[in-house]
């Protein structure tokens, strides 16, 4: 009986709790982000490398619009835009002339792209890191912590904007024509889907998306032209843990990943906790290398 | 009966090549001849690449794990051994990336293409995370400082480097690597791994152990990349996780590109033209030299994807 | 080739197509004609390359030489949704419906278009439960889930709410049980009397030589013979030549 009480005691549940808590704020952001990916990757067989310069850059306009608005909701939404109009502009530059080319072209395009904006941005912010100011600075009282309100608005937003997103892929006229798009561009085109365009859009939705993400992700840590390379990785690990091409199975893999990875920082430093997503990876590789939520091809 | 090609023009050119490579240091300034050693280390770097991108059609972001792996091997030796020995460092170098190339080609068989090299990146950067937190032995952030080992054979003689015998050591290296790698990709082996890149269920339908060719050329590679990053800890004397971060493999990717995959001494170009632009741009732009390089790699992926040499690519291998 | 003296205005136009896959040499110049309203059967061994010469008018493989007329523009080179928008529709060999969509949103994939008034979307769709009255039962179904013999009504009934002047139908009897096949030969019936245009390539010689017109024979990439099809109903040494039926 003792022992069995001891046993409960040992587990520090406030942690876990909080942890939790921490792990699906993380998680929901990477989901975000990885949806993006998803979605390029899923309508046009494109690894984006570019995708977490996109996250930065929308970062760095929402500091710009807050500047001049001093509004952080108009900074959300003119932010996702304006990357939006960049990725479609980069779509049409550099990845269309690619279609149809080795897959290896696209990766190496837009790894050149990751560079430039990485340095564009270096360039034109400098190395300080900037700060987004979050719209609510109110704390709850969470055990022994005041813990933000923030962070369960952005957990809250992300879900919001990837259901809306799910919803429109499901039910709108543009949604059917981007799911008959991935599932068969040629005959989307037969049926007369301007499929060119519909790469487009998609490319845009995914780049607003992962910008939405980096203006959301602003307030908790800087912004700075370095910001999207870790998100990169972790987004990839993923997107291939949840499935590749399959949107639900990165975002069940962005949560799993991320609580698995806030659990882990209770025990040890958050630098190696970061291991964990690559251990899942490399299990995920080893036992169901199809992705960790996708049913089993038959 | 296989008709033979005349190989004087081949010769011919490598000679004259390596002519000048050795007579560098002695008419360059200091600068332009460690420049020039630079290139001939990243395009080993480059070449060893191009035999899984070029020749078997693999696409690996994992070469700076093989590379870094080299480098910290070959410190290990320099540290752990008195007096440091350049055999042993370079022994200990690619022992280490061979135990990464291992690890590596495992995966290669079980993944194809896009996933392959998704998880080669991330394999990198798993190492990345190691040797960055592993700070007792790697000296994480900081990396490690060695002393240059001397050039000779143990018991008959020896001698310091200087920067001219360094520099003439690393284009022996780099020649007989290159002239190595030539003769494998003329091989059966070679044969092989090429059909595997052009139709590889083609080539495992006509028998071949498709899994075993794909994890040679791995190794392979590796050892290369490994050798590359021995020849890097002698010529700088440390070791630092930079060089482990994968946008190394990225810049080798970029030099096979632009100079031409599949061709071996291609990315040995590219390495140049890239490494130059480099030093032009930041002449002017400082810092922010990668992004009109970055763009220029990607109108050359656009307009020129053969690359600068891709057009000799035939010719190359003969 | 044989001009017919009361031809119907001319729909499609092929002068000397050629077309290549990578290296092969598919099309060698082929050249043939469908009219306005008119059913045209194109027949041949397998491998002679009437897919390709489908998927070209298509735009779904450009030509190397050689011109596509509809109703007398040259669009020879235009990108397949755009010949979808101006009355060209495609039912492929494999049928290719979309599996993960419904059966509804498969329809809407050629519903869903410009300058189309709600009221008329509503009477394709009706026009084509009525033809296809198990698709009406399997609406919101996922193409995936049906059988053969459904798969290819959906994958008619989505190229007609393309509302098209031509259908190019390819090999549609293929695997499909006898009560199927003539279920097939109604709808090219219907269609028929609807005005739409077809260029059908089968397999199935009589069955394309009752409902076509005028036919067309191919070999090793080009047309060999043509006539109208009841000419060749009894010239069987033409069809044992070229058919080797």
């Amino acid at each position: 009986m003792e022992l069995i009480s001891g046993l409960f005691h040992a587990i520090p549940y406030e942690q876990i709790l909080i942890q939790t808590l921490n792990g699906i704020v993380t998680g929901m952001i990477l989901a975000l982000v990885a949806s993006g990916l998803t979605l390029i990757f899923g309508i046009m067989d494109v690894v984006n490398f570019a995708h977490g310069e996109l996250f930065m850059l929308g970062a760095y306009m929402g500091v710009v619009v807050l500047a001049v608005t001093g509004n952080f909701w108009l900074a959300l939404v003119l932010a996702s835009l304006i990357v939006a109009l960049i990725g479609a502009a980069l779509q049409i530059t550099t990845l269309r002339p690619l279609l149809g080319r080795d897959p290896l072209t696209t990766i190496l395009a837009t790894f050149g792209i990751s560079l430039v904006l990485q340095n564009y941005a270096l360039w034109q912010f400098g190395p300080v890191p900037r700060k987004i100011q979050e719209p609510i600075t109110g704390q709850f009282a969470l055990f022994y912590l005041e813990y933000p309100w923030y962070r369960i608005l952005i957990a809250v937003l992300s879900a919001a904007i990837i259901g809306g997103f799910w919803l429109f892929l499901k039910y709108g006229t543009y949604g059917i024509w981007i799911r008959a798009t991935t599932q068969d561009r040629v005959m989307a085109q037969a049926m007369g889907i301007p499929v060119p365009w519909v790469h487009t859009a998609a490319f845009a939705i995914g780049a607003g998306m992962a910008a939405a993400s980096g203006v959301l992700f602003g307030p908790l840590i800087g912004v700075n032209h370095a910001m999207g390379v870790d998100w990169i990785l972790k987004a990839f690990i993923v997107v291939v843990v949840g499935g590749m091409g399959s949107l639900g199975g990165s975002i069940a893999a962005s949560i799993f990943v991320s609580l698995l990875e806030a659990y882990a920082s209770i025990w040890v430093s958050p630098a190696q906790a970061g291991i964990v997503s690559f251990v899942v990876l490399i299990l995920t590789l080893l036992f169901r290398p199809t992705g960790l939520f996708v049913p089993t091809p038959k | 009966m296989i008709k033979r090609r005349s190989t004087a023009p081949f010769w011919t050119g490598f000679a004259i090549i390596v002519a000048l490579l050795i007579i560098a240091p002695l008419v360059l300034p200091e600068f332009w001849r460690r420049f020039v050693t630079e290139i001939l280390i990243w395009g080993l770097l480059a070449m060893s690449s191009d035999i899984l991108i070029g020749y078997t059609g693999m696409v690996s972001f994992g070469h700076s794990a093989f590379f870094g792996l080299g480098m910290y091997g070959a410190a290990a030796a320099l540290l752990t051994v008195k007096p440091p020995n350049l055999w042993l460092a370079i022994l200990y170098g690619l022992v280490g990336s061979a135990g990464v190339a291992l690890f590596v080609a495992y995966f290669s068989t079980r993944l194809r293409d896009i996933y392959f090299a998704i998880t080669t990146l991330i394999f990198s950067q798993i190492f990345y995370v190691i040797i960055f937190t592993w700070t007792e032995v790697t000296g994480g952030e900081n990396g490690l400082t060695f002393s240059r080992p001397q050039l000779g054979i143990p018991g008959l003689y020896s001698q310091p480097f200087t920067s001219n015998t360094l520099h003439w050591f690393v284009v022996a290296v780099v020649a007989a690597s290159y002239l190595i790698l030539r003769r494998i990709t003329q091989s059966p082996f070679g044969m092989v791994i090429q059909s595997i890149r052009e139709n590889e269920p083609r080539t495992r339908a006509i028998g071949y152990a498709v899994e075993r060719y794909k994890m040679v050329a791995v190794m392979l590679s590796g050892l290369f990349a490994g050798l590359a990053g021995v020849l890097y800890a002698i010529q700088n004397r440390f070791a630092a996780p930079d060089f482990v971060y994968f946008l190394v493999s990225g810049e080798a990717v970029i030099f096979n590109v632009m100079g031409g995959i599949g061709t071996l001494v291609g990315p040995i170009a590219g390495a140049a033209f890239y490494l130059l632009l480099r030093e032009l741009f930041s002449r002017f732009l400082t810092e922010y030299y990668l992004i009109p390089v970055g763009i220029i790699f990607i109108a050359m992926i656009i307009f020129l994807p053969q690359g600068l040499l891709g057009f000799m690519r035939r010719r190359l291998n003969q | 080739m044989i001009a017919s003296d009361a031809s119907p205005a001319s729909l499609v136009d092929l002068e000397d197509i050629h077309t290549y896959y990578g290296k092969s040499h598919i099309l060698h110049g082929v050249s043939l004609r469908v009219g306005r309203g008119e059913v045209v059967g194109l027949l041949g061994r397998n491998g002679v390359g009437k897919s390709t010469t489908l998927k070209t008018i298509m735009g779904l493989v450009n030509p190397s030489r050689g011109r596509i007329l509809f109703e007398g523009r040259p669009v020879t080179n235009l990108p397949a949704h755009r010949l979808a928008r101006i009355g060209i529709a495609y039912v492929p060999e494999d049928r290719r419906i979309f599996r993960l969509l419904t059966v509804m949103e498969n329809l809407r994939t050629g519903l869903d278009r410009n300058g189309v008034s709600e009221a008329r979307k509503q009477e394709l769709l009706d026009k084509a439960f009525s033809y296809f009255p198990v698709l009406a039962e399997r609406r919101n179904q996922p193409g995936g889930t049906l059988s053969g013999g459904e798969q290819q009504m959906l994958a008619i009934a989505r190229a007609m709410m393309l509302e098209p002047k031509i259908i190019l139908l390819d090999e549609p009897t293929e695997g499909l049980m006898p009560r199927m096949v003539s279920q097939i030969r109604e709808i090219i019936d219907v269609l028929h009397r609807d005005g739409v245009a077809i260029l059908l390539v089968e397999q199935n010689v009589p069955l394309t030589l009752e409902a076509s017109q005028r036919v067309y024979i191919m070999e090793k990439g080009t047309v060999r013979h043509h006539c109208p099809a009841s000419e060749l109903t009894v010239n069987h040494a033409v069809i044992h030549q070229y058919l080797g039926v």
